[in-house]
Order: structure tokens, then C-alpha cells, then sequence
């Protein structure tokens, strides 16, 4: 592994963040303090993985609504997002107008997308388009489920991308379930990646239950991408260990068992391991990380809790700029 | 000033708007090489180069969906839809995407986009290519709904529309291209979202916008001999709407007549009407008129088509119901 030990552990932290904070929005959603919760949980490998290859902050990121461990990656804080699904003024997504997840966050080049899945996919060619008609040396990380890979969307977005040949990378997070329909109702073929070739770009499957391996293939995508070599598809396969959302039970389609034997390959757990075995990570170690992680959670719920609602009035702005403009004198 | 025709009107707006700001672009199928299905952007990939006026794969959730990403970076594109009747395979990402942003982000983005999209009926193409579906755009906040009815009307607004930082969807009617028109020699823009009084009448109000301006033009010529001066408000905009002229002439004339192109039902009209009742009530002397399509899907056929289309003729005889 050539990535520096801090920088593993960094990785590890961020994954862990995420899956803990994750578990305390389910607990909050059925405390009824939130309305709604979509979840992440077995997706922080892919996440981690692949924004962790990107330069967070500064190219751009066309996320999905399970993305949480990319959001907090580039600068979210924990905080910022159980405000936003609280619908809390400081939710930075849009002070709580957008659903909960849809994330945007302009200070670290994040934009939002809309409830049909795929619609992500295009925003992010045109962000390449303009990435190349600026000349900068951005590149844009956009990511959907297998599920998305369906859409025409998502099609027209790759083929624009390939014909142009801007930097972005395209990754598609398998987790095996699109709600309740599994791969086989959604394509004739084994594997994401496998589009990729009748679209002209580079195409990889990786285990995304393995932060390192969807890293190391995101970097050589990003790196790609960076010196003008255009868009690549990767394929992250996880298990989506939770419902879709909080608005469906799982048991109605898919058994308890076959849960539990996904579980073995929790990307945490499979991380944590990876660092043992390395000898970067000590179980007192990982205890104490877990403990600090907890409290930093406890501490976003509890300011989150406290933090002001907007006045209904805030419902009536911004439709036009304009308005954006007045807000933004108002504030000065 | 020169005489011009409207799609003269519209290119110099492109053209003028694309030499002074570097960040403007145009992309949409067939607008490059072969200069645009309708012949407004020929000449642009000679002068601009194929980065600033791109052909696009037959994809309209790509073109107008990689225009929303890149003006969400800080260029200025200008999305062409060959149709609008093509803007229903992009509706996700005109209605969705762009009508909200600025709303769904909390004001933290703003959305420079241009949708150029030809809209309208009368040259028989049938009933999926001839729609004149205007009006459902101006139903969702946040998209700004632009239609010039004359040539002069056409370029400044076009140019508005390219330096607002709002997204704006302006639709330019297939059968008006050849219209000419009083353009100024000099640079000059026309506000978004305001209506103008197109001709100056005291009898009866015809409020209208687009094609129906052209209808409307002809109508009042003819009924002028008969001693019945119309005045004739342009919304230009359907959104925002600007309803003060038509309040402003309503109170003068106490009659009105709506004249769209679209479908009667649900349409323009209506909420012109229902606007009219509300803030007017206590001038109505007659009954509003609406005119607009027969409730068809447009046919193919000429005679079939213009019957289902509003005609001069069902303006003057609107008039007259109510004068």
C-alpha cells in the first residue's frame, strides 16, 4: 500500500464518521425528530475511496443522495448535515428547502440534483465542458447507483462526456438493490462496467467493500482525467445494508440471512482489518477513535437541535436571483 | 434603425452577446456546422470556432442538462431545443433542475442559462412538432418564460435574457422567422418581465404575446374599418407576467379578448381572465373572450391544421362579440 499511514487512517476516520453519524439519523428518524432518512450505510468503502482520490474542495463533486461519507469528506460537518435533516436554517444544502441528502455545498464545488435518479449525470459533463473551455485542471467525481445506469440520463451523460472527452468520473455505487429490484431486473449483464464499452470510455469493476481498491482505481481515473485523457466508468460493488430509505421495510423483499452473510463484508470492518494487519490500527486505538467519533456526533445532534428553524416567511425566496442578490445585501 | 427579420433580430442578439462576453456559448444539435435547423446561428462556427458553438449528440437531457452544470460553474450557455417539442424528454432537467436551483440551493448558486426552443403551429409538421405548449413552463416558479412577437422585441430581450442570472427559457415562434421589423442600428436591451402596449386603441383590449401578437395586428387593421380601435398589449413574458398595462387599458376599455395560440383550455386566458376578475372587476362591461387552438392534437393536413389553428378571422369575431 503506497498511501502514507496517516492518510490511511485519515480514510478509515472518515469512513467511521460517517457510518456512526449515519446510525444516529436512523435513531433520529424513529425518535421523530427528522422526517426522513437515506441512507449509506455500506456504501463508506466506495465513498471514502473515491472522493479521497479527487482534490477535495477544490474539483468538483455531482453527488448522490446516499453520499454522505463524500459530503463530510469535503467538508460538511457533521452538524451542517442533521441540519439539513432537520430542515433547519443552517442546513448549507438550502436552509432547508431541498430534501434531505440532496446535498449542495458550494464552498467545497458540490451541487444538487433532482428526485428522478441520473439527473446528476449530465450536470457533471457540463461541468467538465466548462472545465475544459476555462482550461483549468479540475475534475468532476459524479456518482449513482447501478440502479441509475437504466436511465437514458445516464447514458446521454457518459456518451456527451466520451465525445467530448472531459475530465469526469463516473462512479456507479452497486449495491445490489435499486428499493427492492435487484441487478438482474435491471440489466442483461453481469457487471456496470461493461456499459462502458459500448460508450467508449475505460471501464473497471472494483470490491467496493475495499476503501484501497476503489481508491487506487479512482486515482488512476482521476489522474487520467486530470492530464486530459477523458472520462472512465468505475463500478464500486457493495451490499446496501440498510432499507432504501425510511419510508420502506426491507423484510418485504429480501431475508434477514441474506443480510447477515453481507455483514461479514461490512467495508468498516473490512477496513479495520486491513489497517490490523498493517499495524496501523490497535484495537485501543480504533476504541478511542469510536469514542471521540460518538461524542463529535452527540455534539452535531445537540447544536443541530438548538439550531433555529427558518421563519416561514423564508418559504417565499429565492425563486429568482434577484432575490438572491437582496438576501445577500441584507446579510452584509 | 434597419428593417430585419426576426431571425436576423435573434442572431445579431447571439452574435453581439457571444463578442462581448468570452463566457457565453451555444450548443444544441445541428447549431454548429450547418448553422441550426432554422438557420439563426449560420456563420457563428466560422467566427466562434466549434468550443463556443458545439454540435451536440441527438441527446436533449445532455444539452440542457450539461448547460445547467456548466453555467452552475459561471458560464453563460445558450441551449438550443430544436423543437419544444423536444423539451419533454429534457422536462426533468428544464422544470426540475433548472426552475429551482436557485431555490433548491438556498440562493447559494445562480442559474445563467438560456433555453432557445421554437415553438408553434402552421407548418405542418403535425401534432408532436407543431405544439405551442408555452404556457406549462410559466406554470413552475423560477423559470423565466420569454416570447417576442416582433423583431425589435426579439433582440433585446434575447440579449436581457443571455446577461440574466436567471435560467429563461425563450421561445421563438417557427412561423414568425421571416417577420420584419424597425431594429436600431445601436446596442440596446429590452427588460424581462414587462408587457408593452404593442398599438394604442380605446374600444377593447386584446391582451397577447408571440404569434397571437401577429393575429392580433391583422385583426385590429381590420377592425379599425370598421371604427373599432383595439388596443393591444404584448405580455412578451409569461413569466414573470406583467399585468399592470392590461389592468391600465382594462380600466379604459372594459372589454378584453386573450388571444394565445396554445390550447384554450388551462391556457393563457384563463389566468389572464381570472386576473382580470380579480383586480378589475368593477370595469368589466362584457364578457372576456378567449381565443386559442381547437381542443386537438394539431393535424397534418393544411385545411385540417388552420382549422384547428386561431385565425384572424376568430380574433375580428371575438372583438365583435363584445363591442
Amino acid at each position: 500500500m503506497d498511501l502514507a499511514q496517516d492518510v490511511q487512517l485519515e480514510m478509515f476516520r472518515a469512513m467511521l464518521l460517517s457510518r456512526r453519524l449515519d446510525e444516529r439519523a436512523w435513531v433520529l428518524h424513529r425518535q421523530g425528530k427528522i422526517a426522513f432518512h437515506i441512507s449509506g450505510i455500506g456504501h463508506e468503502a466506495a465513498q471514502v475511496g473515491a472522493v479521497f482520490a479527487i482534490r477535495r474542495g477544490y474539483d468538483w463533486v455531482s453527488p448522490y443522495y446516499r453520499d454522505l461519507a463524500i459530503l463530510l469528506a469535503v467538508g460538511m460537518t457533521p452538524a451542517e448535515f442533521v441540519m439539513g435533516m432537520m430542515g433547519k436554517r443552517g442546513d448549507p444544502t438550502s436552509g432547508g428547502r431541498q430534501m434531505p441528502s440532496h446535498w449542495s455545498l458550494k464552498r467545497a464545488n458540490v451541487i444538487s440534483h433532482s428526485a428522478p435518479v441520473a439527473t446528476q449525470s449530465p450536470h457533471a459533463t457540463g461541468i467538465g465542458l466548462a472545465i475544459k473551455l476555462r482550461g483549468d485542471d479540475r475534475v468532476v467525481l459524479t456518482t449513482v447507483g447501478e440502479g441509475a445506469t437504466s436511465q437514458g440520463e445516464w447514458y446521454e451523460a457518459v456518451n456527451f462526456a466520451a465525445v467530448l472527452q472531459v475530465p469526469v468520473v463516473f462512479v456507479v455505487q452497486n449495491n445490489m438493490y435499486a428499493i427492492s429490484e435487484t441487478p438482474d431486473m435491471q440489466m442483461a449483464i453481469k457487471s456496470v462496467a461493461e456499459k462502458a464499452c459500448g460508450l467508449g470510455v475505460p471501464g473497471i469493476s472494483v470490491d467496493g467493500t475495499d476503501v484501497f481498491a476503489v481508491y487506487r482505481a479512482c486515482q488512476e481515473a482521476v489522474d487520467r482525467a486530470r492530464q486530459g485523457g477523458g472520462p472512465s466508468l468505475i463500478e464500486a460493488r457493495t451490499y446496501r445494508m440498510t432499507p432504501h430509505s425510511s419510508d420502506d421495510d426491507d423484510r418485504t423483499y429480501r431475508s434477514r440471512e441474506e443480510v447477515e452473510e453481507h455483514k461479514k463484508s461490512d467495508p468498516v470492518l473490512v477496513a479495520k482489518r486491513q489497517l490490523e494487519e498493517r499495524a496501523i490500527l490497535t484495537e485501543k486505538a480504533y476504541a478511542e477513535m469510536d469514542a471521540q467519533i460518538k461524542a463529535e456526533v452527540e455534539e452535531a445532534v445537540r447544536q443541530a437541535e438548538q439550531a433555529p428553524y427558518p421563519e416561514a416567511e423564508e418559504a417565499l425566496h429565492p425563486v429568482y436571483a434577484e432575490e438572491i442578490r437582496l438576501a445577500e445585501a441584507s446579510h452584509a | 434603425m434597419a428593417r430585419i427579420t426576426m431571425r436576423e433580430a435573434i442572431s445579431q442578439a447571439l452574435w453581439e452577446e457571444m463578442e462581448r462576453d468570452p463566457k457565453v456559448f451555444i450548443q444544441g444539435e445541428e447549431v454548429g456546422v450547418w448553422g441550426g435547423s432554422y438557420a439563426v446561428t449560420r456563420g457563428f462556427y466560422d467566427h466562434f470556432g466549434g468550443e463556443r458553438v458545439r454540435d451536440t449528440p441527438i441527446s436533449e437531457s445532455a444539452i440542457i442538462g450539461s448547460a445547467i452544470g456548466a453555467a452552475l460553474t459561471g458560464l453563460r450557455p445558450v441551449a438550443e431545443l430544436m423543437t419544444i417539442n423536444f423539451a419533454f424528454v429534457a422536462m426533468d432537467h428544464i422544470v426540475n433542475q433548472a426552475a429551482k436551483l436557485h431555490y433548491m440551493f438556498g440562493g447559494q448558486m445562480v442559474l445563467p442559462i438560456v433555453i432557445r426552443a421554437v415553438s408553434g403551429g402552421g407548418r405542418q409538421l403535425a401534432a408532436t412538432h407543431s405544439q405551442t405548449p408555452d404556457v406549462i413552463f410559466a406554470h413552475f416558479p423560477g423559470l423565466k418564460v420569454v416570447a417576442p412577437g416582433t423583431p425589435y422585441d426579439a433582440k433585446g430581450l434575447l440579449k436581457s435574457a443571455i446577461r440574466s442570472d436567471d435560467p429563461v427559457l425563450y421561445i421563438e415562434h417557427a412561423t414568425l422567422y421571416q417577420m420584419r421589423g424597425e431594429v436600431p442600428d445601436g446596442e440596446y436591451l429590452e427588460p424581462l418581465g414587462k408587457s408593452k402596449i404593442q398599438r394604442p386603441g380605446k374600444d377593447v383590449t386584446i391582451v397577447t404575446y408571440s404569434k397571437g401578437l401577429d393575429l392580433s395586428m391583422k385583426a385590429a387593421t381590420e377592425l379599425a374599418k370598421d371604427g373599432i380601435e383595439a388596443e393591444i398589449v404584448d405580455l412578451r413574458s409569461l413569466q414573470p407576467l406583467d399585468m399592470e398595462p392590461v389592468y391600465e387599458s382594462f380600466k379604459k376599455t372594459n372589454r378584453a379578448v386573450i388571444v394565445e395560440e396554445g390550447w384554450r383550455t388551462f391556457g393563457i386566458g384563463a389566468e389572464i381572465s381570472a386576473r382580470i376578475y380579480e383586480e378589475a372587476f368593477d370595469y368589466i362591461d362584457a364578457p372576456i373572450v378567449r381565443i386559442g387552438q381547437k381542443q386537438v392534437p394539431l393535424p397534418y393536413n393544411r385545411n385540417l391544421e388552420q382549422m384547428a389553428l386561431p385565425q384572424v378571422e376568430d380574433v375580428i369575431k371575438g372583438v365583435k362579440e363584445i363591442v
